[in-house]
């Protein structure tokens, strides 16, 4: 089983796919004064969907709702990689001969640790947990993720 | 089956008609000599009280529009002096002034009457707790359900819209047996109620009315498991009285008119020619009791059909079918009407609350384009793309079900449309036709 505490809580946020409309997404989180750890943007030539992780997921939401986004919170899943040539094919691998399906990821750089971190979606979350488990990759655990 | 006013409901058509007659014939009078409106309107055409013979000659008086009402404002078709008023309402102006409605003690009392039948056919009596969700105020959805609960001594609990916890909590300890909500907030109110570990099912609802805006036969379906009871369709109008005008009966087939206080006919809209019963068309309706302000032929822009044969629950009444749209909102697209109701049911299938939308009506070149914005809700948004595109699909393939015409569907953010005062003006129409 995996536990709560792997789940990281990323925040969905709807946009038009309109001039200024991602200027005033981060403008709210700005004067909120929350800081992004990291950030992925997904788009049709209608909308686009906003991912974030910050620290504060809930408080963050609430910000947003306040202005009027329509918010959701998804879960996802932290690995770490090392920062080198083919540490992504590796997890890749994994998913793939597990005959997992992944919905989107996308990764950033701990400062600190000089390790990138890969952020995974999927709708069985708690199974890709698992299978990356058994195969000796480090799960990154919210926390640390939301306190880099 | 029990009723409130077995006599009157359950009237041969032929005496009906005999009373309709008489009363429209006084009431008539009672136009022509105390408001000056009437008086003038009739003196332009040459109609006198005394040419009202038979009930056919009503379609002689001219038509009350809305417009009419529009430029009496506030009291110029009170038919009383001021003092005999007893209370106000007022329906919300989407356009241009609001119209007044003036109501005598006696008004007030019809209007309990008509309501009182309207909730004694949902089932209910005087061992009855009801919760009025509705609003309290201007509006006359709140007091006029009051009126007829309290008339048959239902116990009311006058809560209005809003505080949802609040409601929930009244409803399992003061075991409320009926309800009066909107649609949309009823199941709104469902979800909370098993948020909050209440099981809507186990209350021990006896009946739920509802009115005041657009829902499809699936969403009473809904509720009607939610909460485990029967929900009833409740009609009317602030110019002409309020809630009660028409209400359905157990039989769920139709509203039934209070016959006896209001005259309803079906008009073609183009020509205002009278069309017969079972045919499609506006509604009219002319209060034929009515001392405060007296309406003769009001057109309501509502569009639905009258059946005149006998209700299964003995009432002989006729039977409104649910408004189908509003003459007003009908927009031509590509030669085809539209209706935004019709749009709404398409919504409705997507959504259990009622998104925000647009139409806007463009003409590029020579065809019309049309094009529904829908502000995204949690409840319609997801983080997955592909379900979000196939959303627009959907509701793409609901509104060409429903309209037979393909629109383009826009997602937009929350609270980036334009908000109206009540009944809300969905259409913005860019044609040029010059």
């Amino acid at each position: 089983m995996s536990n709560d505490n792997e789940m990281i809580k990323q925040l969905s946020i709807f946009l038009e796919n309109k001039k200024g409309r991602l200027y005033k997404a981060l403008d709210v989180l700005a004067n909120a004064n929350i800081n992004i750890r990291a950030l992925s943007l997904a788009d049709t030539s209608d909308f686009g969907i906003l991912r974030l992780v910050v620290q504060d997921p809930i408080k963050c939401k609430e910000e947003l709702e306040k202005h009027n986004f329509t918010v959701k919170v998804t879960l996802v899943v932290g690995v770490q990689l090392d920062d080198t040539p083919g540490g992504l094919s590796k997890i890749l691998k994994i998913v793939q001969d597990n005959n997992m399906n992944l919905d989107y990821l996308y990764a950033f750089t701990h400062e600190k640790s000089e390790k990138a971190i890969l952020l995974l979606c999927t709708s069985n979350l708690e199974n890709l947990t698992n299978i990356l488990k058994e195969n000796d990759v480090i799960i990154v655990p919210a926390d640390e993720v939301y306190n880099l | 089956m029990i009723m409130w006013d077995e006599e009157k409901e359950t009237i041969q058509r032929d005496d009906l008609e005999e009373l309709q007659l008489k009363k429209l014939q006084d009431t008539v009078h009672q136009a022509y000599e105390r408001v000056p409106y009437y008086h003038k309107k009739f003196n332009e055409i040459g109609l006198y009280p005394e040419d009202i013979e038979t009930l056919e000659d009503i379609t002689k008086i001219p038509f009350t529009t809305k417009d009419d009402l529009r430029e009496s404002y506030p009291f110029g078709m009170f038919a009383v002096p001021k003092k005999e008023i007893i209370e106000i309402h007022s329906s919300s102006g989407t356009t241009g002034k609001p119209v007044v409605s003036g109501y005598t003690r006696k008004d007030l009392d019809t209007w309990a009457t008509i309501m009182a039948r309207g909730l004694t056919g949902m089932g209910l009596g005087d061992e009855d707790i009801l919760q009025n969700t509705h609003g309290y105020g201007l509006f006359t959805g709140g007091f006029g359900v009051h009126y007829g609960a309290e008339k048959i001594g239902i116990t009311v609990i006058p809560i209005s819209t809003g505080q949802t916890k609040r409601q929930i909590e009244i409803m399992n300890d003061f075991d409320i047996t009926g309800l009066i909500f909107t649609p949309s907030y009823g199941l709104h109110m469902a979800e909370v109620a098993k948020e909050e570990g209440i099981n809507p099912k186990q209350l021990g609802i006896k009946a739920i009315g509802f009115g005041a805006e657009m829902w499809t036969e699936e969403m009473r379906k809904r509720i009607e498991k939610e909460y485990n009871t029967e929900a009833y369709n409740i009609y009317g109008l602030t110019e002409i009285m309020g809630p009660g005008i028409g209400v359905e009966c157990e039989a769920q087939n139709g509203l039934h008119i209070a016959e006896d206080y209001f005259y309803p006919e079906i008009v073609d809209s183009k020509t205002g020619k009278q069309l017969p019963g079972g045919t499609e068309g506006e509604l009219v309706l002319t209060n034929l009791e009515r001392e405060g302000m007296p309406i003769l032929r009001f057109r309501t822009k509502d569009i639905t059909t009258l059946h005149y044969e006998t209700c299964e629950c003995g009432r002989t009444f006729t039977r409104m079918e649910r408004i189908k749209g509003r003459y007003d909102d009908m927009i031509k697209v590509k030669g085809v009407s539209v209706f935004p109701s019709q749009i709404e049911k398409a919504l409705l299938h997507v959504s259990e609350v009622e998104p925000h939308y647009q139409i806007i009506v463009t003409r590029p070149d020579i065809m019309d384009q049309m094009e529904i914005k829908v502000e995204t809700s949690p409840d319609l948004f997801s983080d997955d793309v592909t379900k979000m595109v196939n959303l627009q699909k959907t509701i793409g393939d609901y509104v060409q079900n429903e309209i037979g015409l393909r629109a383009k569907i826009t997602l937009v953010e929350p609270h980036t449309l334009p908000r109206f005062e009540g009944k809300a003006k969905r259409v913005l129409d860019k044609r040029n036709f010059n």
